[in-house]
């Protein structure tokens, strides 16, 4: 094999990485404020995929796709931390159930509205130029993904280290008693999270549908995605999300490429050695 | 009679009541419905030691079941094991799994847990679908036979559901007793109260490792009895989606309570097998109907109904006799 | 969201009625059509398709088959094999249907395969495409209305190695049992015509990405022999163009890769594709052309693989129910009838069913190109009468294990 197909390799995994990411930020964000395992995350991701297949045939652009499905997640995110999620603070295992039994109704009601049918979820023609080097084509738009992967973890880094916000998200993170005994607004600092979280997997679905496509099933598929990064990178930290992201990238595609037989193993496999050398992942910094 | 006694009676009658139901609709079909639910209670049953009594979120159970249907379908199928010895080598089987498994999981605790169990569920899972020359793949292993026992041929549903009815009040009893039992109640004190249990003297991760063993024995009880009952095994019977709606039971129904998996699995099953039928959108009322019991009833069906019932009758004077 | 699932019920009665006088079979109530299909989960695309087939079917027919009503009775079964036992069960043990037609995934056949047997009930299978289902797992109750997984596989390698002169194939497959078995079908065929396949990529049915895979091609191929099923041929040829192959390597595929239920979905990257399949929307003859205009009148889209396979279920029920004229209720004759289907003018062809229970029928070449401005599989060559041993002599066929991944050819 040659210095080009490594190479190609390499863009290939950063550009799942790039993928993994948008799919994991908005997980590892309320994972790590709130201790909320939402496991819906997956179904999030593809309603968003189909809210934006929606508005592009509807003849918007792919921006505004993005945006709507930004919305449209933020605000089923936020109805479902108003009148489901709040009353179970702390209660891991309703959560659990009623995460759970939404990814259900979500995936369910999207059969119903979308057909079932495999769709195409076609990238604008300004971000798909192919890239061509040492007799290889890349897709460009893998490479905007990778851009737009990087540029998102800035902002939210920028959000939660730089701002007044962010202060209040870390100091709640820290000690959530502390946090708001000085008074910070827990609560609506939830909310807000949650629904940003929403957000960004919704817009990660419309960003992944170029790449993926949108099929019932493809929340199953992605869920236990956002987890392997979100565990792998160490809990509730950006940075670690982001660096679990490329991480599961490169071993996912140098996996396959080399030892085919564990294809279908080769996230769970490496990701046991981690946790049962580091159980609080690769950067976190104690278990919860 | 204190009010504590009359709820557990109304329990046992209902219980009682509600395994005679499928006899009395007087069709095969609804005693196969019968047997179904039995066998995911038990399933729910062993995962609810973990889930409930240790509170120890397990979403890789499935692994435990699955194993012990392959292996007891391979045994039989090309090795020409019978039915009852190719189960006893399976219950061997996950037994040592659920030790090697339990002493990687219990590395970590909370999502950590959650996640090694996973990971492992899915390796098992990735073996299955793979290592098709083995396990045949996406094909599964058709073709077990249903055993007899003690010359009764039960292929008959009636007579597999009352085998079935047997190791349900087995596993039940056996779950009783383990839930009073020196072990069982250390193990509930793992779950409250960790570090103190730890100052006290118990050995944590010892109590939690043998916890994860016998949970892991009783779900490779259930996937006997699965084995027997559907004859074919598939890859997605030991994968996440199973995994993840064996822990559903368990929760909806009530973690930590002794009837709580039983009630949790008689509802998914009966939604899943039944309801389906009428509803074409089942899937739909199922993911409802979860949500719905978080709202009505959050900390699961079983207990939920039990503060209901305590409302309801009122506290009777010896109540407090018999607690003194 | 309430279903009473025997939408045909109401209109069974009104015919029933009107039946009576007819004759004396009528009078022993509709023929009871047990159908497993999937509503639920990952593969309701395709059970939406077959449901379609069958109810446009009976439609045809005003809900009629032999001078009998029908009941068409559907049961979901999520994909799940535990599901599809259970509701086997129900269609046989509550509805008492006469004939089962499905289920979808072959696993799902497999998992009832015993069942079946056991209380003898005639079954047509819709989809399921399991080689051993016709060849070494017998079920006497049991016959195929589509074809076995890789008899379209055999006659693309034929057509590649002869009429196309490929010398050298790289494979890229789903990693389970279909896919196994197609793409050893082809690499048999293909090498014994002097051909090699160069490499063999397996992607897990659920990666999420397949760019890793097509960066590992072997660029010198004369073609790319794509084998998917699901969502993944349309998710496989669109990246296939991206990396800027569609140009360079000549892509193959099987039926299902580039199935007209996906078809519709896909954009130019699918143009040029040559695949196999026993059917093609595009199939120039007075009975596809009746039937394609049906399917797109009634739903707006194409027939494929899913919708021709109920359809064609259905022809094979009417054709058996006139032979034992209306009396399902004798279910050996209904299922002596069924193994002797012989049809001649199908929407696939004629089509005749073998002493295994599979049908022999035509394997069309097919070749993506715009037609009226919609994506077609064009007909471009046609082997009649293909059996699912190809030209093999069945008893030193069935010898050999069955198809799997790890597939060589001998000495």
């Amino acid at each position: 094999m040659s210095i080009g197909f490594w190479l190609l390799q390499s863009l290939n995994a950063l550009a799942l990485g790039g993928l993994l990411f948008l799919l994991s930020s908005g997980f590892s964000l309320i994972f790590g404020l709130m201790r909320v395992a939402n496991l819906s995350h997956g179904a999030y991701f593809m309603l968003g995929a189909y809210v934006g297949l929606s508005v592009l045939q509807a003849g918007f652009g792919f921006i505004e796709a993005i945006l709507a499905a930004g919305v449209v997640i933020a605000v089923l995110g936020g109805l479902i931390e108003r009148f489901l999620l709040r009353r179970l603070a702390n209660r891991t295992l309703a959560q659990v159930l009623v995460t759970l039994g939404l990814a259900f109704a979500i995936a369910d009601i999207c059969l119903m509205l979308w057909s079932g049918d495999p769709m195409q979820l076609p990238a604008p023609r300004w971000l798909s130029q192919p890239i061509r080097a040492f007799g290889f084509v890349f897709p460009g738009y893998r490479v905007f993904v990778v851009e737009v992967s990087i540029v998102v973890a800035i902002l939210l880094w920028l959000l939660i280290e730089r701002t007044k916000l962010g202060a209040m998200v870390r100091a709640s993170v820290d000690d959530i008693q502390m946090a708001r005994g000085v008074g910070i607004p827990a609560q609506k600092l939830f909310s807000f999270i949650f629904c940003l979280g929403a957000a960004l997997a919704g817009m990660g679905g419309v960003l992944g549908g170029p790449i993926l496509s949108v099929y019932p099933g493809l929340d199953g598929e992605m869920l236990p995605l956002a987890l392997v990064v979100v565990i792998l990178g160490g809990i509730g930290s950006i940075g670690g999300a982001f660096v679990g992201a490329y991480i599961t990238g490169f071993v996912y595609t140098f996996g396959q490429t080399l030892l085919p037989a564990f294809s279908y193993v080769i996230l769970f496999l490496p990701m046991i050695v981690v946790l049962a050398f580091r159980p609080s992942g690769l950067f976190g910094k104690s278990a919860p | 009679m204190t009010r504590k006694s009359r709820i557990t009676l109304i329990s046992l009658s209902l219980l009682i009541l509600a395994l005679a139901a499928p006899l009395l609709m007087g069709q095969p079909f609804y005693i196969n419905i019968g047997s179904q639910v039995l066998i995911a209670a038990i399933f729910a049953m062993s995962l609810n030691i973990l889930v409930g009594y240790g509170g120890m979120t397990s979403i890789g159970h499935a692994a435990y079941l699955g194993t012990s249907a392959y292996v007891v379908a391979l045994l039989t199928l090309q090795h020409g094991f019978g039915f009852y010895t190719a189960s006893l080598v399976a219950l061997g089987v996950v037994v040592i799994m659920a030790a090697i498994f339990g002493a990687i999981a219990l590395r970590g605790t909370g999502i950590t847990f959650l996640m090694i169990t996973l990971a492992l569920g899915q390796t098992m899972w990735g073996v299955a679908f793979r290592w098709s020359e083995v396990t045949g793949g996406d094909n599964g292993l058709p073709d077990i036979k249903r055993p007899d026992l003690f010359g009764l041929n039960l292929v008959e549903p009636g007579l597999f559901y009352g085998v079935m009815i047997a190791l349900f009040v087995i596993a039940l009893v056996g779950m009783w007793i383990f839930t009073q039992s020196g072990l069982g109640l250390s193990l509930q004190g793992t779950r409250d109260q960790p570090r103190r249990m730890g100052m006290l003297g118990h050995h944590v991760w010892l109590v939690r490792w043998i916890a994860f063993i016998i949970a892991g024995f009783w779900a490779g009880v259930a996937g006997i009895a699965f084995i027997g009952y559907h004859g074919y095994i598939h890859p997605l019977s030991l994968g996440l989606a199973n995994s993840a709606e064996v822990l559903l039971m368990v929760i909806a129904g009530g973690a930590g309570t002794l009837l709580g998996p039983v009630v949790g699995a008689a509802i998914v099953v009966v939604l899943k097998m039944v309801v389906s039928a009428y509803v074409s959108r089942w899937v739909l009322l199922l993911g409802c109907t979860f949500v719905a019991i978080v709202i009505l009833l959050p900390e699961g069906v079983v207990p939920g109904l039990e503060r209901l019932l305590k409302a309801i009758l009122p506290a009777a004077r010896d109540d407090e006799e018999a607690s003194s | 969201m309430l279903n009473r699932r025997q939408f045909a019920l109401g209109i069974a009665a009104v015919a029933g009625a009107s039946g009576a006088i007819k004759g004396a079979a009528a009078q022993t109530g509709p023929i009871r059509v047990g159908f497993l299909t999937v509503n639920s989960g990952a593969l309701a695309a395709g059970g939406r398709q077959l449901e379609e087939g069958i109810k446009l079917f009976l439609k045809q027919r005003d809900n009629k088959i032999g001078g009998r009503p029908v009941e068409l009775i559907i049961a979901d079964t999520a994909g799940q094999p535990a599901n599809t036992r259970t509701k086997a069960q129900e269609l046989i043990e509550r509805n008492n249907v006469h004939v089962i037609i499905g289920p979808l995934a072959a696993f799902e056949a497999l998992a009832i395969n015993d069942y079946i047997q056991q209380v003898g009930i005639p079954t047509i299978s819709d989809s399921a495409a399991a080689e051993d289902l016709t060849q070494r797992k017998l079920n006497p109750w049991f016959v195929r209305a589509v074809s076995s997984s890789a008899q379209p596989a055999h006659a693309l390698a034929d057509y590649a190695a002869k009429t196309l002169k490929y010398k050298k194939i790289a494979i890229v497959a789903d990693d389970f049992a279909f896919g196994h078995e197609i793409s050893a079908g082809f690499q048999r065929v293909f090498e014994e015509n002097g051909g090699k396949v160069l490499q063999k990529l397996w992607s897990p049915l659920n990666v999420a990405d397949y760019g890793s895979y097509i960066t590992q091609i072997d660029r010198s191929a004369d073609a790319v022999l794509a084998n998917f099923a699901g969502a993944n041929g349309l998710r496989f040829i669109k990246q296939y163009n991206e990396y800027g192959l569609s140009g360079t390597i000549p892509l193959l595929g099987h039926m299902t890769t580039i199935d007209e239920g996906i078809l519709k979905n896909m954009g130019d990257e699918a143009k040029g594709v040559v695949s196999t399949g026993w059917y093609s929307a595009a199939i120039d003859t007075p009975a596809n052309k009746e039937f394609v205009t049906a399917c797109r009148a009634e739903y707006k889209a194409d027939p494929g693989y899913y919708t021709l396979g109920a359809y064609l279920s259905g022809m094979f029920l009417e054709e058996a129910v006139k032979k034992v004229n209306g009396n399902v209720e004798d279910k050996t004759a209904l299922m002596k009838a069924l193994r002797n289907i012989d049809l001649k003018d199908t929407p696939a062809g004629p089509i005749k069913i073998d002493e295994y229970g599979n049908p022999t029928m035509n394997i069309y070449i097919r070749k993506v190109e715009t037609v009226d401005g919609r994506l077609m599989n064009k007909v471009i060559h046609t082997y009649p009468s293909v059996s699912q041993f190809w030209t093999y002599d069945p008893k030193t066929f069935l010898q050999s294990p069955v198809y799997a991944r790890e597939w060589a050819v001998k000495g």
